[in-house]
């Protein structure tokens, strides 16, 4: 049995959308089919947030929102979601909460960012405490506004976003969790033809075999990446599978020794897991990409699309995470780092599929620091991403692993500096230098638009230095600018 | 000179409407998405869709071939423009004419556009435009400030230069001399609602063109120039733009010709919306700079002699090079008085995109040489450099710029001290002293600097505007004016004006959408000029109709005119109160016109550029700022802690909209010095043209401690619309506090050594410095 629509909740009501391209973006659904003029397109790359549509998705039986850019959302995506874009949040000529702080605290000026804003906003409205300062900067990170300087924003949002819902999506709670949870089936959709189709299987199995039988086809785990290959590359993608209905991919297994994580869980469901490991990967995932695409993105696409600076990898690959990949009814496991080969290589073959990763979790004699550099704190690409682990026995550095992402063309460890550190002691800074130079030894970076070759390598080597230093005691009030580990540096 | 006189002998005036922080006009429907762009106009039935296409690969050279075979033979495809077939001018340059609005015969940078598919989606056109084959000769760009020079490419413009006394015997005389050279990086506008265009042909070979644009007559005029047909065959109207901060001066017209032009050969409405990725490489930035400059002063660091050279990448054509380079100069000094000056400015070309408006129009760049002076200064004797800063301000007797204007309303000195206090800048100073002794990887800084910035357009023909203003005879009134808004907020204030004209509420007056049919012959809204002309031209004309309404209500009351007072929506007449509504009506029975036009051309200019001596602007807008910063030396990452800002808007005409834009442009300038980062490779193709590559701020870049505060002020001593001042550009300048403070957290590891930081101090920036500090 499969299903030759995709069915999603508009406005109260369930609308079901039969052949479409497989490649329509939400935002185009919204612009050019509904007409709904609301929802801007900024970037058409899924940066600016202008974007910005509300997705309610059920997550333990609960209705959650949360923010997604619909320029690099495929319309086959939101199928079993409720769709709200901004010419929904005003009722009967009545402003929103949201839309009315923001009028009051002259948080508009051209006006074109604020669709999405007010839309984030509103995803931060709904949830159940109140909002600080920090929080709203992160719900805001992926929508740029060029006009007010944010501070009004950030004041509209501090006052209206209290913990406290009190709109029609609050008062409709229990009949949109019913009509929800009416559109959950394990029935396998189809949208298309053999030769031309979104395909959203409803199981591991059913998605495995339809991999095996299609290996032209573009597995599609978030679209924060492929559906740039749309919007910008203009590549035909005619056949498309989509892996977030299956439960199996988004399960999160917490272990005594390790966290297993289910290739299609999203950053922001895999956010609390990840961040228990240690507080710098939490602070990572806090700066990867924005809140709308957490929404989005998965830990097992970063992984799957190769890319050399993908901020996953480098921590995973420290932290000695293994992979599991799945062809048809074939099951294998390889140490992350082994998976990528060279640029746009990696050790799978058409039709596979990333699984599942598996992640030690660190011991009581593990010390853990990762940093990502960009030129921007928040949703930026890293030009430099540095993960490290340590293991020490007293004081003496007993195992060693690091990784970086954008030194090469893969993500890849630092053999030549790891074996440098072997032995050394915390105790003396000084015994560090010749594993900080060994460093250009392990990797020879290339200059591109985000930094030059030089900057990375120096960066690479004080990171190195700083990570060493932390672990050595001294506490990151005095070594960082931002994201320390001290509870009340913490803003 | 009364209009001269300080703020505090100004007289207090009382208003209704004027000063209040009413919210923007289009607040409601923006936070709905119901304010309508021009991509969100309802397409007319059959409108078609422009995509342009150019050679992915090349930069500049000849275009030996050109086929467009597999472009037409997508289905969807309608038709392909080329350069032959614009029926008058290939051209859409602001001044000089050359800027192909389709390139013919060569190709100058890379982006320029050689051909535009016209298709029934958006989507066909743009994927058709990648199956373009264009052949060109190759030839090396020049891609940088230093490319041009090395292989001496033809200047876009000729070199300019201010002169006053002997420059090179004042250096050679100084105690103490600094030689010092840097780069300033450029900007993308980022404005978030791209390029866009919907051209709609009319019955006659006309078109009217809904354009997000700055300049609408500028647009009307090109488009009249390339179809050759007389401009009032051509209408261009803009209600609002997601953004425009210069990018939409000159660079909205290239699109509006290619829907023009797609209109009037297919018969059908057409409409040309860039992808932010095309926009980026097509259209034009901040210009970028290497200064270099020798400065002489004494031991107390009082300057007496500053020779500065000024030299630009403008990119490919002239566009609007010569007012952004000459308004450097004419900011060199910011608020500081150089006794014996040599300011030289060259106009380079390169093979890069056109280099354009943006906010601060060239000002900013020539303010960070001021203050980086400043800097050098304080280094080399060891002192505050806030101390060398005031030093150097214009005075009493020290007050003729460079160019020959006296400063006459100078309220530098007093913005700087209460910020001082305010701020707390000494103490803070001591204390990040102490800080960065005790520690090893981060270090602070700390800097106040002022702003000077000179209202009005340097080339003086372009200060006048036009309004139109109708009451109907339900005392509803229509405002029309020459100045567009792209979010700054000035139909509120124009409108604000209007009502407090009539003594009415503001809901009374409809703005709508700024039309050449309706005002002709404007400027564009530039220059920070927008509220001053266009107020004091839509007052004109509310003037124009309350007189005629005075003169009926006199006659027919029998009372003095100077006994009728507009208020709350009244009219006073003696003894007798009448809605605004019922005087209109009874006017228009009386035959009495409610309409006018209404004019104003900003007095007291004069500038003879040729001789470089005159009044060019026609009053100074001030500011201050005080920033805070933390850099890391191991990765060169940098936080700005606390900034406070004083700023003067004379008498505010909606102080929420003015602090608006103080902030917005404080944070924007911050984007231009810190992240936003133009990267060309060597090929001279943009790296960084998405915001995926391109850093603008984000939330979390707002300084954690932000404290902005207007300069309390009686009024502009400049007889401006109700005194206020003009706010648009001069606080885009505000944040070199912010570059000046990183360069003083690098300072502090070899306080005598001036740091080699360059403009963006990005982390790369900021630790390339540091490691040449330790050295």
């Amino acid at each position: 049995m499969t299903r030759k629509t995709i069915r999603f909740i508009r406005r109260g009501k369930v609308v079901e959308v039969p052949g479409f391209p497989p490649t329509r973006t939400l935002l185009d659904y919204l612009r050019l089919e509904e007409k709904s003029r609301g929802t801007k397109e900024g970037c058409n790359e899924g940066d600016c947030g202008a974007c910005t549509v509300a997705l309610g998705r059920l997550r333990d039986g609960q209705v959650v929102y949360e923010p997604v850019n619909a320029c690099i959302q495929l319309l086959g995506q939101i199928d079993g979601t409720e769709l709200i874009s901004i010419d929904d949040l005003a009722t009967g000529g009545t402003l929103h909460p949201v839309q009315q702080a923001l009028v009051e605290r002259h948080g508009s000026q051209c006006g074109f960012c604020t669709p999405g804003i007010a839309m984030s906003m509103f995803t931060l409205y709904h949830r159940d405490r109140p909002a600080t300062r920090q929080d709203i900067v992160n719900q805001l990170a992926g929508n740029l506004c060029r006009c007010t300087g944010y501070r009004p924003i950030i004041d509209a949002a501090l006052e209206v976003c209290n913990g406290q819902a009190s709109d029609r999506w609050g008062a409709d709670k229990d009949e949109i969790r019913a009509q929800l949870t009416a559109l959950q089936e394990s029935t396998d959709i189809f949208v298309g033809d053999a030769d031309s189709f979104f395909a959203a299987p409803a199981n591991g199995d059913s998605l495995a075999a339809l991999a095996a039988r299609h290996p032209d086809a573009t597995i599609l785990a978030g679209a924060t990446d492929v559906a740039l290959w749309i919007t910008k590359q203009m590549r035909t993608l005619p056949k498309i599978i989509h892996l977030d209905r299956i439960a199996a991919l988004h399960r999160i297994e917490d272990h005594a020794d390790r966290l297993s994580l289910g290739a299609a869980t999203t950053y922001a469901e895999a956010e609390t897991a990840l961040a228990a490991i240690d507080p710098d990967i939490g602070e990572l995932l806090r700066r990867l990409g924005s809140k709308q695409v957490r929404a989005s993105g998965t830990i097992g696409g970063n992984i799957a699309n190769g890319s050399p600076i993908g901020d996953t990898p480098p921590v995973l690959i420290a932290l000695g995470a293994s992979l599991t990949l799945r062809y048809d009814a074939a099951w294998r496991m390889l140490p992350l780092e082994d998976f990528f080969i060279a640029y746009g290589k990696q050790d799978r073959r058409p039709g596979e599929l990333v699984w599942r990763i598996d992640i030690p979790k660190l011991q009581a004699n593990d010390s853990f620091r990762c940093y990502k550099i960009s030129k921007r704190f928040d949703q930026d690409i890293s030009a430099v991403m540095g993960a490290f682990k340590i293991t020490l026995d007293n004081d003496r550095i007993s195992a060693v692993r690091i990784a970086f992402g954008g030194m090469a063309p893969t993500p890849k460890r630092a053999p030549a500096a790891e074996r440098a550190l072997l032995g050394l002691t915390m105790t003396e800074p000084d015994s560090w230098a010749a594993a900080i130079a060994a460093l250009a030894q392990d990797y020879q970076p290339i200059s591109d638009m985000r930094a030059s070759a030089a900057y990375r390598l120096s960066v690479a080597q004080g990171l190195l230095q700083k990570a060493l230093t932390e672990i050595a005691g001294e506490r990151t009030e005095r070594t960082r600018v931002v994201g320390r580990r001290e509870k009340e540096a913490v803003a | 000179m009364t209009s001269r006189s300080l703020p505090h002998q100004i007289d207090k005036i009382e208003t209704e409407t004027v000063g209040l922080s009413l919210a923007h006009d289009s607040a409601v429907l923006h936070v709905q998405g119901s304010a309508v762009y021009i991509d969100d106009i309802r397409e007319p039935e059959g409108t078609l869709h422009v995509a342009p296409g150019y050679a992915p690969n090349a930069a500049c050279g000849r275009i030996l071939s050109l086929s467009l075979d597999a472009v037409r033979a997508v289905p969807g495809v309608v038709a392909v423009l080329t350069a032959r077939d614009i029926p008058g001018v290939n051209d859409c340059s602001p001044s000089v004419g050359d800027d192909p609005v389709l390139a013919d015969d060569r190709i100058a940078f890379h982006g320029q556009v050689v051909f535009a598919v016209i298709a029934e989606t958006r989507e066909i056109a743009r994927r058709a435009a990648r199956f373009g084959k264009i052949e060109i000769a190759v030839e090396t760009p020049a891609v940088t400030v230093g490319d041009a020079l090395s292989q001496q490419t033809t200047d876009v413009l000729p070199s300019y230069a201010f002169k006053r006394g002997n420059v090179g015997k004042a250096l050679r005389a100084a105690k103490v001399r600094i030689e010092d050279s840097f780069h300033i990086g450029g900007q993308e506008h980022f404005y978030l609602e791209g390029q866009a265009a919907l051209a709609v042909p009319d019955e006659r070979g006309g078109v009217i063109v809904h354009s997000s644009t700055q300049h609408p007559t500028e647009v009307q005029h090109c488009l009249a120039k390339m179809l050759a047909v007389p401009d009032a065959a051509v209408t261009c109207e803009c209600r609002r733009m997601g953004g425009g901060f210069g990018g939409k001066e000159s660079q909205a017209a290239q699109w509006a010709a290619l829907a023009a032009l797609a209109a009037r050969l297919t018969g059908r409405p057409a409409k040309c919306r860039l992808d932010r990725d095309d926009d980026m490489v097509m259209t034009g930035k901040r210009h970028d700079f290497r200064v270099d400059y020798a400065a002489g002063c004494d031991e107390t660091g009082r300057l007496t002699a500053v020779d500065v050279t000024f030299l630009s990448r403008c990119g490919y054509s002239a566009d609007l090079s010569q007012g952004v380079n000459d308004r450097t100069m004419f900011h060199a000094d910011n608020a500081y008085f150089y006794p014996q000056v040599h300011i030289q400015s060259r106009r380079l070309r390169t093979n890069t995109v056109s280099n354009t408006a943006f906010r601060g129009f060239g000002g900013p760049q020539g303010m960070l040489f001021a203050e980086r002076m400043m800097e050098a200064i304080a280094v080399r004797l060891g002192l505050d450099p806030l101390d060398i800063r005031k030093r150097n301000l214009y005075e009493a007797g020290r007050d003729v710029t460079p160019y020959g204007m006296k400063v006459t309303d100078n309220i530098a000195l007093a913005v700087i001290e209460e910020l001082e206090a305010s701020a707390d800048y000494r103490r803070r100073r001591e204390h990040i002293v102490a800080f960065n002794a005790g520690s090893c990887f981060l270090k602070k800084g700390i800097a106040l600097t002022p702003v000077k910035f000179g209202i009005s357009f340097t080339l003086t023909q372009m200060n006048q505007a036009g309004a139109l203003v109708h009451v109907y005879t339900d005392g509803s009134v229509h405002l029309n004016h020459g100045g567009t808004e792209m979010g700054q907020g000035l139909y509120v204030k124009v409108a604000q004006v209007v009502a407090e004209e009539f003594g009415i509420d503001i809901d009374m007056v409809r703005i709508t959408a700024t039309t050449t049919g309706k005002v002709p012959n404007t400027s564009p809204t530039a220059a920070s000029s927008g509220s001053d002309l266009n107020g004091m031209a839509a007052r004109n004309a509310a003037i124009a109709i309350k007189n005629r309404l005075m003169d009926f209500a006199a006659k027919e009351w029998k009372v003095a005119k100077s006994a009728i007072r507009f208020e709350r929506g009244q009219v006073i007449i003696g003894n007798h109160a009448i809605t605004f509504g019922d005087l209109a009506k009874k006017a228009h029975q009386a035959r009495i016109s409610l309409s006018s036009t209404g004019f104003y051309a900003t007095p007291g200019l004069v500038w003879d550029r040729d001789k470089a001596k005159g009044r060019p602007f026609y009053y100074f807008a001030y500011g201050a700022s005080c920033s805070e910063v933390t850099i890391d030396t191991l990765t060169g990452e940098m936080t700005v802690d606390r900034v406070d800002i004083l700023h003067d808007v004379g008498r505010s005409l909606n102080p929420a909209i003015d602090i608006g834009q103080i902030e917005g442009g404080f944070v924007q300038g911050m984007g231009w010095l810190t992240m936003e980062e133009l990267v060309f490779d060597d090929k001279g193709r943009l790296r960084t043209h998405a915001p995926s590559t391109y850093k603008i701020p984000c939330a979390s870049d707002l300084p954690a401690d932000f404290r902005v505060k207007l300069f309390e002020s009686a009024g502009n001593p400049a007889d401006t619309i109700y005194r206020s001042k003009a706010v648009g550009e001069p606080p885009l300048m505000l944040p070199i506090s912010v570059w000046c403070a990183v360069l003083n957290a690098i300072g502090s590891l070899k306080p005598s050594r001036m740091p080699p930081l360059e403009a963006p101090a990005t982390p790369e920036a900021i630790l390339a410095a540091v490691k040449a500090m330790q050295a």
